[in-house]
């Protein structure tokens, strides 16, 4: 077995019920390890139930870039006894717990040592809101990490939330002053080497960010998880980035809207989980053939049908690349991290507005939720428009044909233009047609954009590769695949080619075959059943994976026990 | 008098004698009438239409249109009017399109009083598919899915609009245009969530038009804001339909919350 390196990465953990606010103690302890500095990755872990259960955030963080959070627990914050009971086993040796009451003799592991934090008397003495008392833990952890008092304080003062400010400030203290008072030891193995400025995000956020960055106006949703916290981060800020956001009474309703608000002319995304987006399929179609730009962010969870609500997978790639009736162009994109979902938000509105088609953001669970440090550079987007027509003088044509397929667009209101939108097939003008041969050019008119994006795509950073260039073993992964494959191959004992592909709508077949230049051995790996990817790239290259790693139970991969996998397979 | 600019170069393709054509009249008369009394520019028009017969008339119409899906008009045209609150926005709809499809986003849009027009083209029948059974169809109705009579009960367009406090509610009669046209324009100067429920018998598959011309009836021309006046207005009277505006009142839009 692998042994977990501690001079390098340390994890956390919190856990305990539902409603005992695991994910902003996780979150709020994720922002104040990147505030000194470190990088950070935080998962969350979460049955669907709103009280009870068993919830908790995994928190890894070092100097080095964390691409995944590892699964050897170096401190335990439990709320509940379950919370112990659960991760006894994952605890690293000279591993620290802090909870309350707890039965030291319960615990049948050595070089563990168990702090037991009074959240009880903290809470009574401060008169605290209960769902606080897990800001104890963080000031005790703190104090573990040795950052001195006024620091701790100084950074709690920008994490925490402004309308619980004080009451979180004191119980920290309290939980710092608690570990002095017992003269606990420090951590003294992970020091800070370098300070970091990058923030602490998830990909929903990013995602959204994006979309504003490329000039968003409208925020079309109906909750489903992974998807909704683009749309509660959006609802909360729409003020602040002046946009629109609107719940509507279902996913039907929500892709509809949209479509009308982009016939105005203006800017407007949705977001749903892949159950929701199969109530839209009709109006994606319908997108496709009115050529109405739009952009879908769709986030995986484990089906089919309600399947395992809070859990991820990676099992609709095939279910978006072929969404929808009839043939029409689309992009699909799938990033791996925040970052490429900050990327691919911005990118995916400019290019739906460019090309007048549907661009889907293609997330699942991790890349939705996860919490990594990165850097989101608004500065970077370049809001692109297509070629609006100002006026028209005499005789507009929505679908006029053109060399590109792109038919200059014009918007209601414009003094004698007659706007046509169409859902059946439909001549130049937008009036419906059967005409043999007007449906066949129409349908060449809407391929020839898809001809145009092929040279479009050489701008885009379509397939990444890392690792080993010169390596016979090649790894091929996509979407949040890419973020435990990176951290597993900190623990590969052979060298191997890392390729992620990013964009599958096109397929970019030139780069994704040069990228296997040289390579022999082809490892795959999915969060799926059928091996959805590498059957897309046999299909669209010829080149087949000689060995695939898939996993379907809706658990996430661990980096550690993928590096031991794809030890025994590495040539 | 119609603005002939209103024509396109679609060739009309309803049965001959559609009660269909009327409607077109009546709204092409009705658009004429509020472009030239400058109430409205043509261009800050936007006609929408969902899917059936009633669909067809958006390609007749030479102005801004955007045929949706069948019964998936309604939240597009609360989006366009969200997004560009200067159009003014009139759907065409059917029995099949609004109230068997496309329900419950009727429901939606009339409880957020949505700044939207609605012309249901209400024939009881699914005609574009050869003659089923809608939800207006009578009990009984023999269509070819229903070869022994229909089982089910219809329901009443306009008392569901009225439990919805929708802002505005009334029902015309396709055949009789300078109605049908004065309700069409009262309903597009309304502000606020406009339904009309428009009586056009098909004369293919159920052919209503003697039965409709001995029951309808036109209520007085003031529409009532207490919705039990409304009632008392709606309710048939001894086997007579009435028609005309039942219930009319404003309040804040959905668009102007926004």
């Amino acid at each position: 077995m692998i042994e977990h390196n501690h001079n390098s990465i340390f994890t956390i953990v919190i856990g305990g019920a539902a409603g005992d606010g695991i994910r902003e103690a996780g979150n709020n302890l994720g922002q104040i390890l990147a505030k000194i500095g470190y990088e950070v990755f935080i998962s969350f872990k979460y049955p669907s139930l709103i009280r009870g259960g068993h919830n908790y955030a995994r928190i890894s963080f070092s100097n080095e870039k964390v691409f995944y959070d590892n699964s050897h627990i170096d401190a335990l914050i439990a709320l509940t006894d379950e919370t112990v009971l659960r991760h006894l086993p994952k605890l690293s040796k000279n591993a620290v717990i802090f909870t309350e009451n707890y039965e030291k003799e319960k615990i049948e592991r050595q070089n563990v040592t168990l702090v037991n934090l009074p959240f009880s008397d903290f809470i009574k003495n401060t008169k605290a809101p209960v769902i606080a008392r897990s800001s104890a833990a963080l000031g005790a952890m703190c104090y573990l990490l040795d950052l001195p008092l006024n620091e701790m304080l100084n950074i709690l003062h920008k994490v925490f939330q402004e309308k619980s400010l004080e009451s979180n400030i004191t119980l920290a203290k309290l939980g710092y002053e608690h570990l002095e008072k017992i003269n606990f030891r420090h951590w003294k193995e992970i020091k800070r080497d370098k300070i970091n400025t990058k923030e602490l995000v998830d990909g929903n956020t990013a995602l959204a960010r994006g979309l504003i960055a490329a000039g968003l106006k409208f925020y079309i949703a109906y909750p489903m998880t992974p998807s909704t916290s683009i749309l509660h981060f959006l609802a909360k800020k729409q003020k602040d980035f002046n946009i629109k956001v609107i719940q509507p009474e279902n996913e039907i309703a929500v892709i509809n809207m949209a479509l009308g608000i982009a016939y105005t002319g203006e800017r407007v995304a949705i977001g749903t989980a892949t159950g929701g987006f199969a109530l839209m399929q009709e109006a994606f179609s319908l997108a496709g053939i009115s050529e109405i730009p739009i952009v879908i962010a769709v986030s995986q969870r484990q089906g089919p049908a309600t399947g395992v609500p809070t859990h991820s997978s990676q099992t609709d790639l095939r279910f978006v690349l072929h969404a929808g009736h009839g043939e029409f162009p689309r992009i699909v994109m799938a990033p791996g991290d925040p970052e490429e979902a900050f990327q691919c938000g911005a990118y995916a509105l400019n290019l739906a507005w460019q090309y007048q088609l549907p661009v889907v953001v293609l997330l699942d669970k991790h890349v939705s939720e996860n919490l990594t440090t990165g850097i989101l550079n608004a500065d970077s987007i370049k809001i692109e428009r297509g070629k609006p027509l100002e006026k028209i003088d005499n005789h507009y044509s929505r679908y006029l044909f053109t060399e590109g397929g792109v038919s200059p667009i014009v918007f209601p209101g414009t003094p004698n233009a007659s706007v046509k939108s169409n859902s059946y097939e439909h001549d130049e003008d937008g009036i419906a047609t059967e005409d043999l041969d007007i449906i066949k050019k129409m349908q060449n008119k809407r391929f020839k954009k898809g001809e145009s994006i092929l040279k479009e795509i050489e701008k885009y950073e379509t397939v990444k590769v890392y690792g080993d260039q010169k390596s016979k073993n090649a790894i091929i992964f996509w979407g949040s695949t890419k973020t435990v494959v990176l951290e597993a191959n900190k623990y590969l004992n052979k060298k191997a080619k890392l390729i992620q592909v990013l964009w599958m709508e096109p397929f970019d077949v030139k780069r994704i075959s040069a990228a296997f230049n040289g390579v022999k051995n082809i490892i795959s790996i999915e969060s799926n059943h059928n091996a959805q990817f590498t059957g897309l790239l046999r299909e669209k290259t010829g080149i087949e994976a000689n060995e695939k790693i898939l996993a379907y139970d809706s658990r996430p991969f661990e980096p550690i026990e993928l590096a031991e996998e794809l030890n025994k397979l590495l040539k | 008098m119609i603005n002939q600019d209103l024509n396109t170069k679609a060739k009309i393709t309803w049965c001959p004698g559609c009660p269909n054509f009327q409607i077109l009249v009546a709204f092409r008369e009705a658009i004429t009438e509020l472009t030239s009394q400058n109430k409205i520019k043509i261009e800050n028009i936007v006609a929408t239409a969902g899917i059936g017969c009633h669909g067809k008339i958006v390609e007749y119409l030479n102005m801004n249109t955007f045929t949706s899906l069948h019964g998936r008009s309604i939240p597009t045209m609360t989006g366009i009017k969200t997004a560009n609150p200067n159009l003014t926005v009139i759907g065409f709809s059917g029995d099949g399109d609004a109230y068997a499809e496309g329900m419950e986003h009727l429901i939606h849009a009339a409880r957020r009083n949505s700044d939207i027009k609605l012309f249901v083209h209400n024939n009881q029948v699914f005609a574009l598919t050869t003659g089923q059974a809608t939800p207006t169809s009578p009990k009984g109705f023999k269509g070819k899915s229903t070869p022994f009579g229909s089982i089910d009960e219809p329901f009443d367009p306009i008392l569901l609009m009225l439990s919805l406090n929708a802002s505005f509610i009334a029902r015309t009669f396709a055949l009789d245009i300078p109605k049908t046209k004065e309700i069409m324009k009262r309903a597009t100067e309304h502000k606020g969530f406009a339904f009309v429920d428009i009586i056009q018998p098909c004369i293919t598959f159920f052919d209503t038009r003697e039965y409709f011309k001995e029951r309808i009836f036109w209520i007085d021309d003031s529409p009532a804001n207490d919705p039990e006046i409304a009632m008392q207005k709606i309710k048939n009277n001894q086997n007579k339909i009435p028609c005309g505006i039942f219930y009319e009142i404003s309040k804040p839009t959905f668009e102007a919350q926004q």
